[in-house]
């Protein structure tokens, strides 16, 4: 059981496209946390309790900001909890909150359990036993239905590779253990230098896992896409097409959009973010540079890539530059030509010598964005096929399980390096494949003594 | 109904090594005492392997110590060889191992028992146990004579209707040829006491006279000599030697040309028999790749000549057994005094005691050894301490000794048989312990005589002693953590020879000691002003700083742990009434009755999600009486 005065967060707001994101932080830690990541007029500390607070996110490590928020301060008693509260109201999206989550994870805040918080709300005697267990229910119903669900499939298969990874490092203890409690055995001694290249390749399928974190988002927050082209284009018109909003700034002047604007937007009931993107060009202005390096970052980190051509320019160099710098995307990105509106059969041609494939579209005149939408729809369940056969982990506490067992395998290795004995070496990789367990609910040390029996012949 | 005779506090079923730490304990905490064996001969018999310890054994062994019992005693007096196994694998799994002059220990437990205060040594065979209301009262034995009594240890090891098999020979049996106790089996599950049919075997017994021991590996004991007792510092004697020898491809096909002559393969014997002590048979077919299997040659005693086959225990038909012997290099002509066997006998199934080893049910009785499914001298042993400890600790209304995972080898082994239950007769391991680096055999006497010396079973000068040591202990760590080393030609040069890097800059004498390579006695050529300790002091003072960032990483786990453990539950709580229970969890819990929330997350079939419920649940309970408390 998890300390009870520990601090716990997690989002309290739906999950999917919704506008704002509320993360609650409960327990004694709150405060200084929240004032550690948190930068506004005066320190958080400062504030009096049960007041709303305007500010922006920091990350402490490096102090570049995330996100511009509104921080709740609440002090105990009076709260959900009757501890120590804090909520953060962030802009819409997972990936932002998610973000600020890990932070908190970072500052040693715990991933609040399902129902944690009304949990604690009971134990501290706010609500009675039969509203906590009403809660309780709830939370487990929902947990059976929702294992029901199209996202069990991937999460079977998470545990299948999880236990394949936790089998291999059973199978290395089993080894190092029948040793130890077998000594006087002629079983092939493990060497630590053939632990250490299991060990290995068991470290880099988890990387891999905990890699596929951001890429299973796209399958729970729908996926990214880039609006990116030359100034101009009319990038941004097409994101406030798209968003049926009008958030970002339009004008004829190429280079108006400067930073990231970022768009949630519902296609055919998918989530969609809709990242629009500075014009791609080489300039001498600072601040546009940073927006230009921003933009090559988005390409690479993006789903999916728009690449708004303009129908009314034709072709011209720095399309051709942009395309040299998407070419290795070819695979996700998708041509637009925007702009049909002005039609100039020889600057389409133009175009079309070069890409032979696209879409025409005209925001002005509102053509071609059904089609567009079509195509995305298309891409998404396209790359929903593909990671069919993919293991994905989309769940926050996973994930940090995941990078605690990694965390154990990288100790055994350096164990392994400095030449301590085995004893010491099978404690650290007893704690990865106690965190994958934790994910697969198993027991390690008895596997580890069936696995002994199995496998060497002992005994009087 | 027969005579009624003297009554006792205590009466202890069997003097096996169970029987023989219940009695001693319960006897030296004040209680009156009786210990009944079938046979007065046979007390604290070592029907199989002549030794005492090994890896995660020889860590009871010296828990059993810590706390007060006697086996660690007695195995230093016997021992005619001692070694300490996996001393290059690291400080967790050190692991005292001796043989044991088996006739003498039997001499000296004996000894010890009748010399010793408040306790009686009586030669009959117990047949009922007598209840009101399912709380003990008293046994009656095969004499018809009944013994009063307010508790009773079952201590009964293989003899509960045991029947010996080999080949498609079978016979009512104890070990070693004593007879069985074949009645108390009724009694018991008169008392509805389901039993369970567990197996286990040992090899033949041959004539050394007819072994050429000039073809086997000799394996000569350790010097000095490692007690197991804190209380002996020393042990000066000479040793003798066991030998190793290998099966050979024609052993392997003998077994292959007689397995349907195998009871165990023919279905003859129906008990389950433990996964690491199979049969030869066993071994062969399980690991048919395997092209030899060791077998070692242990002497029994000093004067005897007769001498056990580690590794070679069997079930097979006589004729073959001695095909098999014969087959072993140095055994070609090999004289079999007494033949190998399994033997079956009743047991019950663990999960129907508490933590403190009483039944669930049964108010006064209690059990301890191979009848909750263990295996070993070793694990009877310790179970039977702390059997007489509870036994004594109730009579007296006081909360029984449960030692947790985190403190003993011991509170693993008993914690395992009463929550998870076992299915073979269960060993002792070190994998099984998860606080293994903090439960080593070198501080034993740190976790557990504090406890012995509260029960009364460690003596006044004993517990000076050892608080003394640990002063000791402490202060050396501090010296050396303090002493600072500068790089000094003299300590570059040293560092050199180590094969270790040399400082720049000066370091403290600890962190030199954390380098793997450079061990507490190599340090003593730069340390001149080391003072002068005993072994046992310098060897956790070594172990404490080297392993330091390790042990204390453990330290937190058990702290979480502890958390746990200290969760009770009332012992009248109905899991029917939980409604967010799911229904295989609340039947488990009302089963098995666990004491705290960390014995209950352990039970199989009780998820982390149950575990959260109860925790809601018992808040609760604790709020509600808290407000009427108020």
């Amino acid at each position: 059981m998890k300390n009870r005065m520990d601090s716990i967060a997690a989002i309290s707001t739906a999950v999917g496209n919704s506008g704002i994101s509320v993360i609650r932080i409960s327990g004694p830690d709150s405060f200084v946390v929240a004032e550690g990541i948190f930068k506004g007029k005066g320190s958080f500390s400062s504030f009096k309790s049960h007041t709303i607070l305007y500010g922006k996110k920091i990350d402490p490590d490096n102090g570049s900001v995330i996100d511009e928020v509104l921080i709740t301060k609440m002090a105990a008693p009076k709260t959900y909890t009757r501890e120590d509260v804090v909520e953060i109201n962030c802009h819409g999206g997972y990936v932002t909150a998610s973000k600020i989550l890990e932070l908190l994870y970072r500052q040693g805040i715990r991933p609040a359990e399902a129902g944690e918080f009304t949990k604690r709300a009971f134990m501290n005697g706010r609500i009675d036993l039969a509203q906590a267990e009403a809660v309780m229910d709830l939370i487990s119903s929902r947990t059976e239905k929702s294992s029901k669900i199209a996202l069990s499939q991937l999460e079977g298969k998470l545990s299948v590779e999880v236990n394949r990874l936790r089998q291999g490092l059973v199978d290395i203890l089993a080894e190092i253990e029948v040793n130890l409690d077998y000594p006087e055995y002629d079983f092939e001694e493990i060497t630590a230098e053939k632990c250490s290249v299991r060990l290995e390749d068991i470290k880099e399928d988890l990387k891999i896992l905990i890699e596929s974190f951001s890429f299973g988002k796209i399958l729970r927050e729908g996926m990214e896409v880039a609006i990116i082209g030359k100034p101009n284009a009319g990038k941004s018109s097409l994101l406030n097409r798209l968003s049926r909003k009008n958030r970002a700034i339009v004008t004829d002047i190429p280079g108006t959009t400067r930073d990231i604007l970022e768009e949630y937007v519902n296609i055919h009931g998918l989530p969609i973010k809709l990242i629009d993107t500075a014009g791609l060009r080489q300039t001498d202005d600072r601040v546009e540079k940073i927006g230009v390096e921003k933009a090559l970052e988005v390409i690479d980190s993006s789903d999916l890539i728009h690449l708004i051509l303009d129908a009314k320019s034709g072709f011209e160099k720095e399309d051709k530059d942009i395309l040299e710098k998407v070419g290795q995307y070819s695979d996700k990105t998708l041509f637009v030509v925007n702009k049909t509106d002005a039609t100039d059969p020889e600057k389409i041609n133009e175009i079309r010598n070069k890409i032979p494939e696209f879409l025409e579209i005209s925001v002005l005149e509102d053509s071609g964005i059904n089609a567009l939408e079509c195509e995305i729809y298309k891409f998404v369940n396209k790359s929903r096929m593909d990671t069919d056969n993919l293991v994905l982990v989309t769940n926050a506490r996973h994930k940090m399980l995941l990078e605690e067992a990694l965390e154990g395998i990288d100790a055994a290795k350096s164990a392994i390096d400095k030449g301590m004995t085995l004893d010491i070496i099978s404690m650290d990789i007893k704690s990865a494949a106690d965190k994958l367990g934790e994910i697969t609910g198993h027991m390690v040390s008895e596997e580890v003594i069936l696995n002994i029996f199995q496998r060497f012949c002992v005994g009087k | 109904m027969g005579i009624t005779f003297e009554e006792y506090d205590v009466i202890v079923v069997g003097a096996g090594h169970a029987g023989c730490e219940a009695a001693l304990a319960a006897a030296r905490m004040g209680a009156k005492t009786a210990v009944f064996t079938i046979n007065m001969d046979s007390i604290a018999n070592m029907p199989c392997n002549p030794n005492i310890g090994g890896t995660a054994k020889g860590h009871l062994v010296r828990e059993i110590d810590a706390l007060g019992g006697e086996m660690g005693r007695c195995a230093d007096k016997t021992l005619i060889q001692s070694r300490t196994l996996n001393t290059t694998k690291g400080p967790a799994v050190y692991s005292l191992r001796a043989q044991i002059d088996r006739r003498s220990y039997q001499r000296e437990m004996k000894h010890t028992l009748e010399l010793q205060e408040n306790l009686h040594l009586r030669q009959e065979e117990i047949t009922d146990l007598l209840t009101e209301n399912n709380k003990i009262v008293g046994v009656k034995t095969h004499l018809g004579i009944i013994y009063p009594c307010k508790a009773v240890i079952l201590t009964t090891g293989t003899f509960l209707k045991g029947r010996i098999i080999i080949g498609d020979v079978s016979y009512s049996s104890g070990p070693d040829g004593l007879f069985p106790a074949d009645r108390l089996s009724e009694s018991l599950k008169g008392l509805g006491i389901e039993l369970l049919r567990f197996k286990t075997g040992t090899p033949a017994r041959i004539n050394r006279r007819s072994i050429d021991f000039s073809v086997m590996t000799e394996q000569p004991g350790d010097n000095p000599i490692v007690p197991f007792s804190f209380e002996h510092e020393t042990i000066d004697r000479e040793q003798v030697s066991c030998y190793l020898t290998y099966t050979t491809e024609k052993t392997h096909k003998i077994i292959r040309e007689n397995l349907h002559r195998s009871p165990m393969y023919s279905g003859t014997i129906e008990g389950i028999g433990p996964r690491y002590c199979p049969s030869f048979e066993d071994k062969v077919v399980r690991f048919a790749d395997k092209e030899r299997h060791q077998v070692f040659v242990e002497p029994m005693g000093l004067d005897t000549e007769e001498v056990y086959l580690q590794g070679f225990s069997t079930s097979m038909p006589v004729d073959v057994q001695i095909e098999m012997v014969r087959s072993l290099p140095g055994l070609e002509n090999a004289q079999i005094m007494r033949y190998a066997y399994a033997i079956e006998y009743d047991c019950i199934n663990p999960l129907i005691l508490k933590p403190s080893l009483e039944f669930k049910k049964i108010d006064g009785l209690v059990s301890a050894g191979q009848i909750n499914g263990s295996s070993g001298y070793e694990e009877a042993a310790a179970q039977g301490l702390i059997a007489g400890i509870n036994a004594v600790l109730k009579l007296h209304n006081k909360e029984p000794l449960i030692l947790d995972r985190s403190q003993a080898y011991i509170g693993v082994l008993i914690d395992d048989l009463v929550t998870k239950g076992t299915k073979e007769p269960y060993r002792m391991m070190t994998s099984r312990a998860e606080y293994r680096l903090h439960l080593r055999q070198d501080n034993a006497d740190a976790r557990l005589t504090p406890i012995g010396y509260k029960l009364g079973l460690i003596s006044e000068e004993r517990y000076q002693k050892f608080l003394k040591k640990q002063q000791a202990i402490e202060k050396e760590i501090e010296r050396i953590r303090k002493k600072n080393i500068t790089p000094s030609i003299e300590v570059n040069n040293f560092l050199e020879r180590c094969g270790s890097a040399k400082i720049k800059s000066g370091v403290k004498l600890s962190d030199l000691l954390k380098r793997p390579e450079i061990t507490y006695e190599s340090l003593r050529e730069i340390d001149p002003d080391r003072p002068e300790l005993p072994a046992s002091v310098t060897e956790e003072v070594a172990i404490s700083i080297k392993y330091e960032g390790y042990i204390l990483k453990q330290m937190q786990q058990i702290e979480q742990f502890k958390k746990m453990e200290k969760s009770l539950i009332p012992e009248d709580i109905d899991y029917n009434k939980i409604s967010g229970l799911r229904l295989e969890a609340r039947q488990k819990l009302s089963e098995q009755r666990p004491v705290s929330l960390g014995q209950a997350s352990r039970i199989s079939g009780v998820s982390p999600a149950d575990i959260s419920v109860l925790v809601i649940y018992l808040n609760a309970i604790t709020r509600r009486s808290n407000e009427n408390d108020e």
